[in-house]
């Protein structure tokens, strides 16, 4: 076994896990970058479609070109590729991970955790039927469509309108595959509206709201999907319709990565690493950053992040105290994800928080504090705050709600 | 120019076109307001100058992005992403698709490199979006 000893590792070369590089190397400290893939990236390498890098490079590039521009700041650094971690030992600061040439134990002073997000699977859904051939996850199959020249299929349906799904309804129709139809369970659209207006309305793909798919058809192959309409959850008898395809796309949503450290780290209901706003976990030593943390919609403050708990983890591992917790903050009325769960009110922080309903012009709120008012409000688009605590009292318990105030 | 049709109003017969804004994630509900040969005229429901630009450009001449890849002959992987340097006129996208799909480049590639001059004399190039190395041979032997 071989034994290596680092001020900061980071754990995933995504978007996050580069930021976190940086974050790490301006505090001048030894810093290594464990990453399962052959290279970094992440899935910026299969997102070849615009839309990055807004706000980080104030231009919009594709995923790949977002990807060689940041490495390009990062300089060189240590890696450890398609190498795998095992096991956390927080009590001794150890990692045991594995790669091609043996076994390794790997020493850290400060650790940040950017594994991103997996896909939920089509199986999590629980749609009877038969299992054959041609059922893929949208992550799946724009993995073999963009890096693989791979087509999964000639005729698609896509379940889900997740923005993956949209993304991929546009590359399949570019490609020439028929796509047949996007269908949603809920009555309103999960990602963004460019999306649903450049991806789906430019092809005349239709979009089913309060619809899904609720049996699979075909042994070998798929032969086609039974799709109904959803009423309180539930399918409406006699809306069945029958639809042939020999594809069927799942974009029903990513999971943040945990796994690994599930047992040590505090985790949310919906399976995010809880941090606080120096994207520490509860482990003083531990940081985490990106989609493990919650699922982003830009890739931009995805990196952001991963350059704050990369800076703060090379501060803790050279010994430098990082203030304490000072609040809980807890989601209120109408808001379903928070990126941050506890302040330190050291320093004015960015939250990112998502709405639980569609809602028009709506106002966000600290406690009894009326904070921001946005036009629109939409479960699949992240409101961005910045909470200073020197205008707002953070102490104890603070709570964000939202409230819709107009149309 | 014709002078034929006017309402009661005195002005050219126009009608309201609806769109989403797609210029940021805000998504305003756009109100359009063409004349009867489709020149725009107004806008109403942006919340930005961008929003207005937009509209008018949709209902003149809608342009997009075209992002997509290139096959690589002996490369590290068997594409290379590309895209349209700016945006082209939408008409033209499945016409575009056809010129992709029928070139091949040879590694190595570098990011920004121009894949196709002047893209069905659009004035817009098409130029690859990451670094595909040429594979190393002696590393295939092993």
């Amino acid at each position: 076994m071989k034994k290596v000893k680092y001020d900061v590792v980071v754990l995933g070369g995504g978007a996050a896990g580069m930021g976190a590089i940086k974050g790490a190397l301006s505090e001048n400290v030894k810093t290594l970058l464990i990453e399962r893939e052959a290279s970094t990236g992440g899935v910026l390498n299969q997102c070849i479609h615009n839309g990055f890098g807004i706000h980080v490079f104030n231009q919009e590039l594709s995923g790949p070109e977002y990807h060689e521009m940041y490495l390009e700041k990062l300089g060189t650094f240590d890696a450890m590729y398609e190498t795998t971690v095992l096991k956390v030992d927080e009590k001794h600061n150890l990692l045991h991970a594995i790669s091609k040439d043996g076994v390794y134990e790997i020493e850290y002073g400060a650790l940040v955790l950017a594994t991103g997000a997996r896909e939920r699977p089509f199986e999590a859904l629980r749609i009877s039927g038969t299992r054959p051939a041609g059922i893929f996850t949208a992550g799946l199959a724009q993995h073999f469509v963009n890096l693989e020249n791979k087509l999964p299929g000639h005729k698609a349906v896509i379940l889900g309108s997740g923005d993956i799904g949209l993304i991929m309804a546009r590359r399949l129709t570019l490609e020439g595959v028929k796509v047949e139809g996007v269908y949603e369970i809920m009555p309103y659209q999960g990602g963004l509206t460019r999306n649903i207006v450049q991806c789906l309305d430019d092809f005349n793909i239709p979009l089913h709201l309060s619809t899904s798919v609720i049996k699979v058809h075909g042994k070998e192959r798929l032969e086609g999907v039974t799709v109904a309409k959803f009423e309180n959850g539930r399918p409406v008898e006699g809306s069945e319709r029958f639809i042939e395809c020999d594809t069927l796309v799942a974009s029903v949503g990513l999971i943040p990565e945990n796994d690994l450290v599930k047992e040590i780290v505090e985790i949310d209901l919906s399976e995010g690493a809880v941090v606080d706003d120096l994207m520490r976990t509860n482990i003083p030593n531990i940081f985490a950053a990106g989609n493990n943390v919650c699922i982003h919609d830009l890739v931009d403050f995805v990196t952001m992040e991963g350059e704050m708990a990369g800076k703060n983890a090379a501060l803790v591992s050279k010994g430098e105290k990082l203030p304490e917790r000072k609040a809980i903050i807890k989601e209120g009325n109408n808001v379903r994800i928070l990126s941050t769960k506890y302040t330190t009110a050291s320093q004015a922080f960015k939250l990112y928080l998502r709405v639980s309903k569609p809602m028009g012009t709506t106002a966000l709120y600290l406690n009894d504090e009326r904070i921001k008012v946005v036009p629109v409000a939409k479960p699949s688009e992240m409101i961005e705050l910045t909470l200073d605590p020197s205008k707002y009292k953070m102490r104890g318990k603070v709570i964000l709600s939202a409230l819709e105030v107009g149309k | 120019m014709s002078d034929s049709k006017l309402n009661e109003n005195g002005e050219k017969n126009s009608k309201i076109i609806e769109m989403t804004c797609i210029v940021c994630p805000i998504g305003c509900h756009l109100k359009v307001k063409v004349d009867e040969d489709g020149k725009f005229l107004s806008v109403t429901g942006n919340r930005c100058p961008r929003g207005a630009e937009y509209a008018k450009q949709e209902v003149t001449d809608p342009r997009r992005v075209l992002p997509t890849s290139v096959r690589v002959k002996n490369g590290e992987l068997p594409l290379v992403s590309v895209r349209t340097e700016s945006a082209i006129p939408k008409r033209l996208i499945f016409e575009a698709m056809k010129v992709v799909k029928s070139i091949e480049v040879e590694a190595p590639v570098k990011r920004g490199q121009v894949i196709v001059e002047n893209l069905l004399d659009t004035g817009v190039n098409l130029i690859a979006t990451r670094t595909v190395k040429k594979i190393d041979i002696d590393e295939l032997k092993c």
